[in-house]
């Protein structure tokens, strides 16, 4: 038996700021991970990175990231994805800025 | 030093318009991201973790203040306002938006500078002694052939697809301030038996997954014939080296497999095919740049206000003795900028800051800036006279840290917070490694010190060489920090010894603490420094304190 399948999100860097984005269920691309949608289906992971694959007008470097459901949306597994969320630890810049 | 002429103009203007065609190829669809990545990349343009990193080269180290205020216009205009020097001597801007890069392309051409091969597998940014042209103990400035290489490189036609990057450091100077022994050629400018000056070559240096020191291939190459033996080296290299495996593809390893007998053996075979293809020009070029390289009119002025404000001020005093080095020059010194203001970020300049070193250098400093790979900033040529007033100019723009060559004058990479390749933070542990020494109160009785942090084995923080070296990876999906001891980025360089397993990300700052109180009770007096303690010592104390729990606090 295959091993469970961990939840996932479509992340990506905007073409142009190179902001971290992520897909939503109704094919927006947030910057908030709260709005992504979260993959809970293998097959159905592999065709929503496809879709973001083709939409190089507008990202860069789509790729699927290993996530936790959580109270509030998608959490990061890993600490990686947890620092591409909010931006750099010294500096309050990047999108955390302008989401202010 | 150095001005572009009409065919360096014209170079860099048909680079930059083919640059803007091809971002606006990508924006409007034409360029796909796999077509576009290696345009942008060969013209220093990464896309990191958060956002786009423009890399520009500052070409050994070397600005006037022309090109600092142009970096200050543009990291205010298209940037969040600072710019990060790095361990390279170049200058990084961390969030420049696609669209607007080639203006800022354009406004660097302004003032004759560029971001070409800053990136990709070829000869990078040729790196040089940031004391050159003003280190009392140098044989020559190495400048003007540091440029003649910059020239030669750029845009190499046999030279823009090698298995690797390719970097080059050259040091004028018998004590090494440009750590030529981790390049994959460094450049040692020495003198033979009859006084001739030429380069003892050394090849295969490098940090990274393999460390490595590098090994003598030529040890004394006569000036004229430099490019001809450079060619030699990288033409072998380039047909010798491996494609088959990114991470054996550097020269060291061509060279660590090969043994340096038989490179040595093909590269002066190589020497002698390519020798008789350079008619003479290069030497001709050379005495051009050296004419612009010629050192300023240095002045001769009483030093009386120094001496007064030297007496009078502690916290001049302390400026002086701890940031300051020696120039050839009578009544004149070195003054370097710390860009470790205990808490910052490593490397860090704001636009203002940036303005500021720019006014000084040229009132005070003969027009000269550079930047060190220690990522701080130097004003190579100040006359003890205006050194109060420079120091006064610093305090008030927070420029003014007396902590040259300190522990806190730590070296980090961006790391995590920044670098897609990381695989930890190093910015925050070195600001919390900087502020509890501080606190201590400790740093000037601990004296020299060189803490380097990396955020990955790529190795860009120099750990390997820091006397201590931290380096952040990645165990488990959990931020882990590996301590080495010993290391050495001279003319003597070694590479440190790994203690033993690593600490959590909230246990290094106590860790490199027990590292140093350990050297404060075992050195024999408080002039023996950590290194000489260490290698009198060796690995054990350390290794108690880091690790036997029974003695910490004991
Ligand atoms: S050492 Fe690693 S993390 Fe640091 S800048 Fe280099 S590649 Fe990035």
């Amino acid at each position: 038996m295959s091993r469970a399948f961990i939840p996932k999100v479509v992340t990506a860097n905007a073409l142009i700021e190179g902001d971290v984005v992520y897909l939503t269920a109704d094919d927006r691309w947030s910057r908030d991970l709260a709005e992504a949608e979260l993959i809970n289906d293998p097959a159905h992971a592999d065709l929503r990175l496809l879709e973001a694959e083709r939409r190089g007008g507008e990202i860069v470097g789509a790729y699927l990231a290993d996530m936790a459901p959580g109270a509030n949306g998608p959490e990061p597994r890993h600490f990686r994805e947890d620092f591409r969320r909010t931006g750099p630890s010294n500096y309050f810049h990047g999108k955390q800025e302008e989401c202010a | 030093m150095y001005q572009y002429n009409d065919f360096d103009r014209a170079f860099l203007a048909s680079r930059n318009d083919q640059f803007r065609d091809q971002v606006q190829r990508r924006i409007d669809g034409s360029l796909t991201e796999d077509e576009f990545r290696p345009l942008r990349l060969m013209n220093g343009l990464y896309l990191q973790l958060h956002a786009y990193m423009l890399r520009v080269a500052i070409p050994y180290g070397t600005l006037n203040s022309a090109k600092m205020r142009q970096l200050g216009m543009i990291a205010e205009r298209w940037d969040r306002g600072y710019g990060h020097f790095t361990t390279r001597q170049n200058i990084q801007y961390n969030w420049p938006k696609l669209s607007e890069v080639p203006d800022i392309l354009d406004a660097l051409a302004e003032v004759g500078m560029h971001a070409i091969q800053t990136s990709g597998n070829t000869i990078r940014n040729v790196t040089a002694d940031h004391f050159a042209g003003a280190a009392a103990d140098e044989i020559a400035d190495p400048r003007p052939v540091a440029e003649l290489i910059r020239q030669w490189s750029t845009d190499h036609p046999e030279f823009q697809f090698l298995p690797r990057k390719f970097k080059i450091g050259v040091t004028g100077s018998p004590n090494d301030r440009a750590v030529v022994k981790s390049h994959d050629i460094g450049l040692r400018m020495i003198r033979n038996d009859a006084g001739e000056p030429g380069f003892e070559v050394l090849v295969g240096g490098g940090l990274g997954r393999t460390p490595m020191i590098a090994k003598v291939v030529r040890a004394f190459l006569p000036r004229a014939d430099l490019l001809p033996y450079l060619e030699a080296i990288v033409g072998v290299y380039n047909l010798l080296g491996r494609r088959d495996n990114k991470y054996k593809a550097r020269v060291k390893i061509t060279v660590h497999e090969n043994g340096i007998d038989k490179i040595r053996a093909m590269v002066e075979e190589e020497f002698l095919k390519r020798k008789p293809l350079f008619s003479g020009v290069d030497q001709e070029v050379l005495g051009d740049i050296e004419a612009q390289f010629a050192p300023p009119a240095f002045k001769s002025a009483p030093i009386d206000a120094f001496d007064a404000a030297y007496a009078a001020d502690p916290v001049f005093r302390d400026w002086c003795d701890t940031n300051l080095a020696e120039h050839k020059a009578p009544g004149y010194a070195i003054a370097s900028i710390s860009l470790k203001k205990h808490g910052a970020t490593p490397g860090d300049a704001s636009a203002e800051q940036m303005r500021v070193m720019a006014d000084l250098a040229e009132q005070f400093g003969h027009d000269e800036l550079r930047i060190s790979h220690e990522q701080n900033v130097v004003l190579p040529h100040i006359h003890k006279s205006d050194l109060p007033a420079v120091h006064a100019a610093l305090k008030s723009a927070d420029l003014a840290t007396a902590n040259i060559g300190l522990i806190s004058d730590i070296i980090a990479c961006p790391g995590m917070d920044y670098c897609s390749l990381a695989t930890a933070r190093a910015i925050p542990v070195a600001q919390e490694i900087a502020e509890r020494f501080k606190a201590l109160k400790l740093e000037h009785d601990i004296g020299p010190l060189k803490l380097k942090i990396s955020g990955c084995i790529n190795a860009c923080g120099h750990h390997h060489v820091g006397h201590i070296g931290i380096l952040g990876l990645d165990r488990a999906g959990v931020e882990n920090y590996q301590i080495t001891l010993g290391g050495n980025h001279t003319e003597d360089a070694v590479i440190g010894e790994r203690m033993g397993p690593g600490f959590a990300y909230d246990e290094v700052t106590d860790a490199i603490e027990r590292i140093i109180r350990t050297y404060l009770a075992e050195r024999s007096s408080p002039a023996e420094t950590f290194l000489d303690t260490y290698r009198r010592i060796g690995t054990a104390p350390f290794k108690a304190a880091l690790y036997d729990k029974e003695t910490v606090d004991a």
